[in-house]
């Protein structure tokens, strides 16, 4: 049967690797990609129609909002469902706890604390960069939301879980999950309240003291927030969950 | 072959054999490790193509936080893979 297997894994791979071939070399201008008339719609005139010189954000955050704002509802279930499947309460988490197999209970160690103290605000700093300049280099809510999750998550490995848990509780955390897709969907429903469509930010012009292009930058840096929201806290509720077993207690 | 053509090859080298690696390993802690290499590898060469979004992306998530994730679950699993 493994024979078998290797048999049918190495056939396919000499299929992919003859079709292969045909395909058009790297930047080839012929490209479909390349040569279509929506990639020079978006080349041309995503600077006037959002004053946004990061394209890929433009195209995330505006052109296709509606599938970020569902992506980022997609982490969010996911979250939902890691800790629905791993978190113990009730008479399951009075249980003993299971003897793991290279179990090193020792005191956090003096210089990875100390390292992680310096590492901390720079780390969170960074993310509050990447998530503030999303759409003017490269970055966003989903890149800064996962380096801010991870700064927690790296004062849980160097000390243990209830000391990121001072700071930021699981609880908490799925609160603020739900924030996050809050922020994205209310801004979403306040352009329509403005008479736009959903998640149409030129309309919040209205409100805002500037132009409808500028709108759409700032509501574009406005839905980033959200989606590094949920991020964040997700990233965190995973980890506290699966580093655990779900008893939330103790180190890595 | 110019410098950039070798230093792709190098990345797509070095991919496959990282790959073949985390897949074989018996330690799933190397294999976390590895594929933590892998993904590092994935992200050089986004950022050589270009695609620098998605190499910051491949960077935070699957090297940094996921790589973190797999080692958290090797930590409460039996370290070796029994097949």
């Amino acid at each position: 049967m493994k024979k078998l297997a290797l048999a049918v894994t190495v056939l396919t791979g000499v299929l992919l690797l003859y079709a292969a071939q045909d395909f058009l070399a790297w930047g080839d201008l012929q490209s479909p990609a390349s040569a279509s008339p929506v990639s020079k719609h978006f080349i041309a005139d995503t600077g006037v129609d959002t004053e946004v010189p990061n394209m890929v954000t433009a195209v995330l955050a505006d052109y296709r909002g509606f599938d970020t704002m569902f992506e980022t509802v997609v982490i969010f279930i996911a979250g939902i469902a890691i800790i629905g499947i791993l978190r113990r309460t009730g008479a399951d988490a009075d249980a003993p706890a299971l003897k793991r197999e290279n179990e090193i209970a020792t005191e956090p160690d003096l210089i990875v604390t100390n390292t992680v103290r310096l590492l901390v605000p720079v780390i969170q700093l960074f993310a509050f960069y990447v998530l503030a300049h999303g759409h003017v280099s490269p970055g966003g809510g989903f890149q800064g939301g996962v380096i801010m999750g991870a700064s927690f998550i790296l004062v849980a490995l160097a000390w243990d879980l209830p000391k990121a848990m001072d700071r930021l509780s699981v609880d908490r955390a799925v609160m603020l999950a739900g924030v996050g897709i809050l922020i994205y969907a209310g801004i979403g429903l306040f352009s329509m309240l403005l008479g736009g469509e959903f998640l149409d930010y030129a309309e919040l012009s209205h409100v805002l003291p500037v132009s409808s292009e500028m709108a759409r930058y700032h509501a574009m840096l406005g839905v980033e927030i959200g989606v590094a929201f949920t991020v964040t806290a997700v990233m965190f509720a995973i980890y506290a969950n699966l580093s655990t077993r779900g008893r939330l207690e103790g180190g890595l | 072959m110019t410098g950039l053509a070798l230093f792709n090859l190098f990345i797509l080298v070095f991919m496959v054999v990282a790959a073949v690696i985390s897949l074989r390993v018996k330690d799933l802690l190397t294999a976390s490790v590895v594929f933590g290499i892998y993904s590092f590898l994935m992200c050089l060469l986004w950022a050589e193509m270009g695609a620098v979004d998605v190499a910051f992306t491949e960077a935070a998530v699957g090297a940094g936080v996921s790589a973190v994730f797999l080692v958290a679950t090797v930590f409460n699993v039996k370290r070796r893979s029994s097949d």
